[in-house]
């Protein structure tokens, strides 16, 4: 006997095509959602804010007088924000990755270490300002300088960093250390000849999420205490400074209706900023993919 | 200075030989091997030759290729792994804990059942061995990457290429390179583990061919999957059954004679 009525198939099978219809519908009704709410969002900040942008508005540092305030202050301070928070961040996390994937022994521990990192990305950024404030700022005396936001900043992407290192370490295929290891190869030269140029392009476009998640967050920064107006460059990384995000939320809660512009040209400027961030970590893919 | 040993020990190992006395490489005693609670190996027994081609057949999960990992213990990679008894590689006890794992490998060559070239270029896969040992110089490197591939029977399919990727060649070329990045590193003997299971039928019969001009010069151990093949291409085979060595002897006998009921079932495809 045949246990599939062929007529019965045909007779369902309208049924089966409607529903197709319908699920594609919604999925790019979802997608065209998502799209059109970046689309109204980048058209007013645009709209609002062009007007303001010029050579000045990145020359200036910040005033009193909307048509006066730049944002020279907030861009270099959050250059110098990147330059502590991405090498602390890409070592550590890496380093730890490359511990938990290649030395560490899989036991229970480890596999609750490896639990933990991953609930870690999810703590809220406030927490990280507060262990911020607490460690950095206080128990080290670093004050709202530079060097204390960069390590409160590397802690809040560390997690991030370190998860998606992992992905990359795991992904590179066992052949190829059973190979190294198979011709006498320690350990330490496997992971720097083998293992680490294979898992390079995810090592470092996850790297470059995690850094461009630290250039726009603002609430670490807040708790820190660190400073909104300042009128001259930090010298070092102990200086203090400020940065783009909270630079932007000063602006944007004035009272003067002038402000909003500025603060949405401020917006601008750190769209372009993540932007060029993001599209290294595409070219870097791009570049190094490799196929096995 | 390693071309001077190499040479001295093909000396004595040619009188002995004369006298009909063989050398052997690896001695296996009373080697147990568990992964966790299995048991995967029960005391084997086992005295490989030198210049010969020791086949080990067996059905699937028999211990056969744990058997040629834990000569050169790449076994121990698989965390749960416990092993007594003892390997003796040219009369040193490979377990022994001044046995640099590393000194071992760079003695003892392993090619793999998948071809596994490492996503670089041709030369710099062979070239990968000799660096890790610290050879620098172009020249010499070079010469060695010629005289691997050379060895492997590739150079004429690759000279012109040797700067494209190693994945741009096919599976049968690849594995060949793995052969002669195996080489490379001027090895003693070579641990195949059914080197050409993902090879096409002209593929495999080069590597076959291969196979027997290589025992001239190394001892080959080599785990297969095809009978006909250890037929072919051995001089002792080694029948495995359930991690027990049955059968051990010159692969003719064991073929047109096996003084084993199993041995005779598997070889003549009653189960397996």
């Amino acid at each position: 006997m045949r246990y599939i009525e062929h007529e019965q198939v045909v007779k369902r099978m309208n049924g089966r095509l409607v529903a197709n219809v319908i699920f594609k519908g919604i999925f790019l009704a979802a997608t065209l959602l998502a799209i059109l709410a970046l689309v109204l969002l980048a058209y007013r900040i645009i709209t609002q804010g062009a007007g303001h942008l010029s050579l000045d508005f990145l020359s200036n540092f910040s005033s009193r007088f909307p048509e006066k305030a730049g944002i020279k202050a907030a861009l270099i301070g959050s250059l110098w924000l990147m330059a502590v928070v991405a090498p602390t961040s890409i070592i550590l996390g890496v380093g730890s990755a490359i511990y938990l994937e290649e030395y560490a022994k899989k036991n229970k521990i480890t596999s609750f270490i490896r639990i933990n990192i991953a609930n870690l990305a999810g703590v809220p950024s406030i927490v990280f300002g507060l262990l911020g404030l607490t460690i950095f700022v206080r128990a080290f005396a670093l004050g709202n300088s530079i060097l204390a936001a960069g390590f409160t900043m590397s802690l809040l992407i560390l997690p991030v960093i370190i998860v998606a290192a992992q992905e990359a370490i795991r992904s590179v295929p066992g052949e190829l250390r059973e190979a190294s290891l198979g011709m006498g190869a320690t350990k330490w030269q496997t992971i720097v000849k083998i293992i680490l140029p294979a898992a390079i392009p995810g090592i470092l476009t996850g790297s470059i999420l995690a850094l461009s998640r630290a250039i726009g967050e603002t609430a670490p920064l807040i708790v820190i205490g660190v400073p909104v107006i300042i009128q001259f460059l930090p010298a070092g990384v102990l200086d203090t400074f400020t940065a783009l995000p909270i630079q932007i939320f000063d602006w944007a809660s004035r009272p003067q209706q002038e402000f909003q512009t500025v603060a949405a040209a401020g917006i601008i400027v750190l769209m372009i900023f993540l932007l060029l961030m993001n599209s290294v970590a595409v070219i870097i893919r791009n570049k190094f993919q490799k196929r096995y | 200075m390693t071309m001077t040993i190499k040479a001295e020990k093909k000396k004595s190992a040619t009188k002995l030989q004369e006298q009909g006395i063989k050398v052997p490489v690896y001695q296996t005693k009373e080697l147990n091997l568990w992964y966790g609670e299995k048991h995967a190996l029960k005391n084997i027994d086992l005295d490989i030759n030198e210049n010969e081609v020791t086949a080990i057949i067996g059905p699937s999960g028999c211990g056969k290729s744990t058997y040629i990992k834990t000569l050169n213990r790449m076994v121990e990679l698989v965390p749960s792994v416990k092993t007594s008894g003892e390997i003796l590689y040219r009369d040193r006890n490979i377990f022994s804990s001044d046995y640099q794992v590393e000194e071992l490998r760079t003695r003892v060559g392993m090619v793999f059942q998948k071809p596994n070239p490492f996503p670089k270029s041709i030369y710099d896969n062979i070239a990968y061995g000799p660096r890790i040992h610290g050879i620098k110089n172009k020249k010499i490197l070079d010469e060695i990457v010629e005289k691997s591939l050379r060895g492997a029977a590739i150079w004429d399919e690759v000279k012109d290429r040797l700067n494209e990727n190693a994945y741009s060649i096919s599976g049968g070329q690849q594995q060949r390179i793995c052969i002669a990045r195996a080489l490379a590193i001027e090895p003693d003997v070579i641990l195949m583990d059914e080197p050409t299971s993902a090879l096409d039928p002209i593929s495999t019969l080069k590597v076959e061919e291969l196979v027997q001009e290589l025992k001239e010069d190394y001892s080959i151990i080599i785990v297969t999957h095809n009978m006909q093949q250890a037929a072919r291409i051995s001089d002792k085979t080694a029948f495995f059954l359930n991690g027990e060595v049955i059968e051990f002897d010159e692969t003719d006998a064991i073929f047109s004679n096996p003084s084993d009921k199993r041995t005779e079932d598997y070889i003549s495809g009653r189960f397996g």
